[in-house]
């Protein structure tokens, strides 16, 4: 097992059947190297609360390869043929949750809001078995927030408070994830004594440790450009 | 003669409106940005959590910390704003996007919209299309008006896994345009060629005509 950072903060916080929540919207923000820690630690039967489960051999994609999870919750998982194999296999149980409501969900969960309700889904199978209320006439869904034991998110730059910041639309899920946790875990690209207290958007008092990644590679799911004669036509 | 792919995309930009918050899904309804009238302006939302998207960006200039809900690299307008995804799905539950321009599997006569899911085939799961049908103002359909394997899209009840329930206002398919109203579908525009008879051969539902129909 390589000895790094990651791996060195989650030695003690994993165990078989927990909950780990993860940000990151498809490759964008997700936290590539508390991933692979968890992959590396063996730990197994997971439920793992992210948007999307990556794709082949990145990212949550990894922990699926080697067959560490158990229950997905998830948005949506179109871009990882693994995941659909074991999925129509029956060896992974899903929960599909409409984007939105995932996020508010592990928002709730971080807020200490048991469950909320929400007009999204209703009428659909994401309402089965759900309570049902009516508002002013329109019928609302309640839907349950959720804490998770273990949360890894990734930001550009952490201190030493444990406040985090993100870069563009990498910031996502990460927010929300970094609540929820019983415990959360941030990799960072830079960590400084101390953020300028405006540009903090997660506190450090939901954050239990820092560290900082040891690699910079990213990966994009979709490259796309446009040509350069189009400059200043947009 | 039926409309292209960026054709269906230019007919749908006709639904914006200068001022509009737009969200616009995976497919088609990406194009649409392609074809916005430069005299009108137009905000941009992508639910993984920005307000005021731009085009691509150059060959070189992509960046893995910026892509839209599709996944693809993307660039930000002057004026554009970041946010996380709580937020991104507050301001549309919350009612303060004005369109989101969506694709479809099915939409029945009532708007009823299934688009996420077929049941024993590939599963992908919804994404963000059950909070943008619940929560957004207006929603406009881009779909191609029969499936790959010729059978109706557009039918009297949906049989695949629903995404909402009365939700759509208009259909824009390669051969009309429909609006769903209190009285049922009403063809509102024909393809080059097409008839009301051709168009109602291949849609399961009744469809009504606009005064505008011969």
């Amino acid at each position: 097992m390589p000895d790094n950072a990651a791996t060195r903060a989650l030695e003690d916080r994993l165990h078989d059947g927990m909950t780990i929540a993860v940000g990151g919207f498809g490759l964008s923000g997700i936290p590539s190297e508390l991933i692979e820690a968890v992959r590396d630690s063996g730990v197994s039967d997971l439920t793992v609360v992210s948007n999307n489960m990556g794709v082949d051999g990145i990212g949550l994609g990894l922990l699926l390869e080697s067959n560490q999870v158990s229950t997905v919750i998830a948005s949506y998982v179109g871009e990882n043929r693994l995941f659909a194999q074991r999925y129509l296999d029956g060896d992974l149980h899903v929960e599909f949750t409409p984007q939105g409501t995932l996020a508010e969900r592990l928002r709730a969960g971080g807020a200490g809001i048991p469950a909320f309700y929400t007009r999204t889904g209703v009428g659909t199978s994401v309402a089965e078995g759900k309570p049902v209320a009516t508002f002013d006439g329109v019928e609302y869904l309640q839907e349950r927030a959720i804490v998770a034991d273990l949360a890894l998110v990734h930001a550009r730059t952490g201190d030493t408070h444990g406040n985090l910041r993100y870069r563009l639309a990498a910031r996502n899920f990460n927010p929300l994830v970094a609540a929820c946790g019983r415990v959360t875990v941030a990799e960072v690209e830079h960590l400084v004594d101390a953020l300028d207290p405006e540009l903090v958007h997660t506190p450090g008092v939901y954050v239990t440790q820092v560290v900082v990644c040891e690699t910079s590679t990213k990966h994009i799911e979709q490259r796309t450009t446009r040509p350069r004669e189009a400059e200043g036509a947009a | 003669m039926s409309w292209t792919r960026h054709e269906m995309a230019a007919l749908a930009a006709r639904e914006l409106s200068d001022g509009d918050y737009v969200n616009l899904g995976i497919g088609i309804p990406t194009l649409v940005a392609n074809y916005v009238d430069p005299a009108i302006a137009v905000t941009l939302q992508s639910e993984n959590g920005i307000l005021g998207l731009g085009p691509f960006p150059f060959e070189g200039e992509e960046d893995a910390d910026l892509v839209n809900a599709g996944k693809q690299t993307v660039t930000v307008l002057p004026g554009a704003s970041f946010f996380d995804s709580a937020e991104s799905f507050a301001m549309i539950r919350g009612g303060k996007i004005d369109l989101a321009i969506l694709g479809a599997l099915q939409v029945s006569a009532r708007g009823d919209l299934a688009n996420w899911a077929v049941p024993g085939a590939l599963v992908k799961g919804m994404g963000g299309a059950m909070d943008l049908v619940a929560g957004t103002r207006r929603i406009v359909v881009v779909t191609d008006h029969v499936a790959k394997d010729g059978s109706p899209k557009i039918v009297t009840e949906t049989t695949l896994p629903l995404t909402g329930t009365r939700v759509v206002d208009r259909i824009i398919t390669d051969r009309a345009v429909l609006d769903v109203t209190p009285d049922g579908l009403v063809l509102v525009e024909l393809a080059p060629g097409e008839t009301p008879e051709a168009v109602q051969e291949v849609t399961d539902a009744p469809l009504l005509r606009s005064p505008g129909i011969a």
